[in-house]
């Protein structure tokens, strides 16, 4: 499982750069990033390469910001290839709340990052499946 | 466009009582306070024992000066002796119960004998009747009625002078026009806010003033300004006039304002104004500007005994154009506390903090922000995240968001918009957030 961090964000300029900046100024690399957003706020979601440190620095600046765990898989970067892989968790009835693409260096396969309600069935069901779960080591870092 | 200001000639209601000599009012005044600190002091507990801590028993009291030697009378005695705690009759003698909001949930209840309410009636026709009301009048009361007092309390002092009373209540703006331009409405009673929605509506209709028969309005329940009168007076081509009132004291008809239009004039021969300083609670001398107290010298159910109203004004009786002896307080300028009126509501903000306390923050930070939309109040609350709250998904958020919104809706009775905000963006001062924010331009 891969910690994610989310971060608030109020819709208003200047916010984001302000997250950017203090990850930035404490060394820490931004490695995915996704953003949900409504007319009022929006959920920054980042990979980082050190999630502890990274939470820790945003707290300290008082920007709220909180780990999840979510799934790193591979899926064959071809047509068809993310629509097989949702269907083994939809079988198993769990639930996807988000997911986004995480960028890497090319490869045949890409990257998907993934939140769930039930994450360690949901782990079970795509071991099973033999879809390839990407580890701390390789998203962390290169 | 000016407006077509005063045609009619308002009459005095009640020239026995409101242009009584002052010295006779006085002499009137001491014997109703008599018998009201006797009556309270014997049948109320709470006032007994209030008194006893004081050091003072009724019999202390022997001119209007030894008044500040009694306690005082705050919302909150109201509320921790609930519902029927401080009345001094049996329910079987109490006609009438109105309540207003309460600051953390739990309402203040206020009743009426029948003699109550025909001493309102009385008030309400002196307010009416200085505001040209007569028995030809139609009057249109857009007041909420219900538990509210604003409704119930125009309505009998509009049928005490025999007017056509119009009980159209809030709402329905359009048809409310339709209904005064059809029926030849000629007095408007609302808040002042409201009124000016009207206004905006009358022209929207692409009606104009003239296709109306109004010629004047009773405005109260919210503070307003002179600015806002000149407005208003513009638009629906009227004269408006002032009310005050409180339903601890009575409800609307407290004070009003005459033809002058220099200050309202207090019901003396029912209420004994002082005004203090909210600080200290010293009373002081008439001319300076501090909290009205009022104690009641006519209630029978409710008696007040020195209430503090934590309305900021002035006082004066030095004597009016109109020939009312009685004395006048200025507009309402402030409050002594943190309560904002929004669209005639009373709002306190600890009501949103009971409110998020409930939801398990500990320490919630919250701001509200009350601006005007064209002529409506409104109000957005602004609530900083916390870590109990924060998820790190939307709908999570959302779902928070809408049952903050929800939960104050029902306590305030006013709608509001709710936007969750960063942690430490609302400002702080010694720690403190402001609570409040007032845009309005009243």
């Amino acid at each position: 499982m891969i910690k994610q961090i989310s971060v608030f964000l109020e819709n208003k300029s200047g916010r984001l750069v302000r997250v950017a900046r203090v990850l930035g100024d404490a060394g820490i690399n931004i490695r995915g990033i996704s953003i949900a957003d409504t007319s009022d706020f929006g959920i920054l979601r980042l990979i980082v390469d050190q999630p502890d440190a990274a939470v820790k620095e945003l707290k300290d600046k008082g920007i709220m910001a909180t780990e999840t765990e979510v799934i790193a898989m591979e899926v064959p970067d071809t047509p068809g290839g993310l629509a097989d892989v949702l269907n083994y968790l939809q079988d198993a009835g769990i639930n996807i709340e988000y997911l986004y693409s995480f960028i890497e260096k090319p490869t045949t396969n890409a990257i998907i990052m993934m939140r769930v309600e039930k994450i360690e069935e949901a782990l079970e069901v795509l071991k099973k499946k033999n879809v390839p779960i990407v580890g701390g080591e390789r998203i962390y870092k290169f | 466009m000016t407006a077509k200001k005063t045609t009619f000639n308002p009459v005095i209601w009640n020239a026995h009582y409101e242009k009584m000599e002052r010295e006779k009012l006085s002499t009137l005044q001491f014997l109703k306070l008599k018998q009201t600190l006797e009556r309270v002091y014997r049948l109320v507990p709470f006032y007994k024992k209030s008194f006893e801590q004081a050091g003072v028993e009724p019999g202390d009291i022997r001119s209007q000066n030894d008044l500040r030697k009694l306690p005082f009378t705050k919302k909150d005695d109201l509320r921790d002796n609930f519902p029927y705690g401080l009345f001094t009759v049996d329910l079987d003698e109490v006609v009438r119960i109105h309540s207003s909001s309460g600051t953390t949930g739990t309402p203040t209840v206020v009743g009426y004998t029948q003699n109550d309410l025909k001493v309102w009636a009385e008030l309400m026709a002196r307010t009416l009747s200085a505001a040209g009301g007569t028995s030809n009048s139609v009057i249109h009361i857009a007041y909420g009625y219900g538990l509210f007092t604003g409704g119930l309390g125009v309505h009998y002092g509009a049928e005490n002078i025999k007017a056509t009373v119009v009980p159209i209540s809030g709402g329905q703006t359009r048809r409310q026009v339709k209904m005064m331009k059809d029926l030849g409405t000629t007095l408007l009673a609302c808040t002042p806010s409201y009124a000016l929605y009207l206004a905006e509506t009358i022209d929207e209709m692409n009606l104009a003033p003239d296709d109306l028969k109004l010629k004047s309005g009773v405005f109260g329940a919210e503070p307003w300004s002179e600015n806002m009168r000149r407005v208003i007076e513009d638009k629906l081509e009227i004269d408006a006039f002032d009310i005050y009132g409180l339903s601890e004291i009575i409800g609307p008809g407290v004070a009003y304002e005459c033809p002058a239009k220099k200050g309202l004039h207090i019901s003396e021969d029912h209420f004994l104004p002082e005004i203090i300083d909210p600080e200290t609670g010293e009373s002081l001398p008439k001319g300076s500007t501090g909290e009205l107290v009022i104690t009641t010298v006519s209630k029978e159910a409710l008696p007040m005994i020195r209430y503090r109203t934590r309305d900021i004004t002035t006082l004066t009786d030095s004597p009016c154009s109109c020939g009312r002896t009685h004395t006048r307080m200025d507009k309402v300028s402030g409050r002594s506390d943190d309560m904002i009126i929004i669209r005639g509501v009373n709002v306190f903000p600890s009501q949103v903090e009971s409110i998020l306390l409930e939801m398990g923050e500990t320490e919630p930070h919250y701001q509200l922000i009350v601006d005007r939309k064209g002529s409506l109040d409104t109000l957005q609350v602004l609530v900083e995240v916390s870590e109990k709250m924060f998820s790190d998904q939307v709908r999570g958020l959302e779902t928070l968001d809408n049952k903050i919104r929800l939960e104050i809706e029902s306590l305030l009775g006013v709608s509001c918009s709710v936007n969750l905000v960063e942690p430490k963006s609302i400002p702080r001062s010694e720690g403190k957030a402001r609570r409040v924010i007032d845009k309005r331009k009243l």
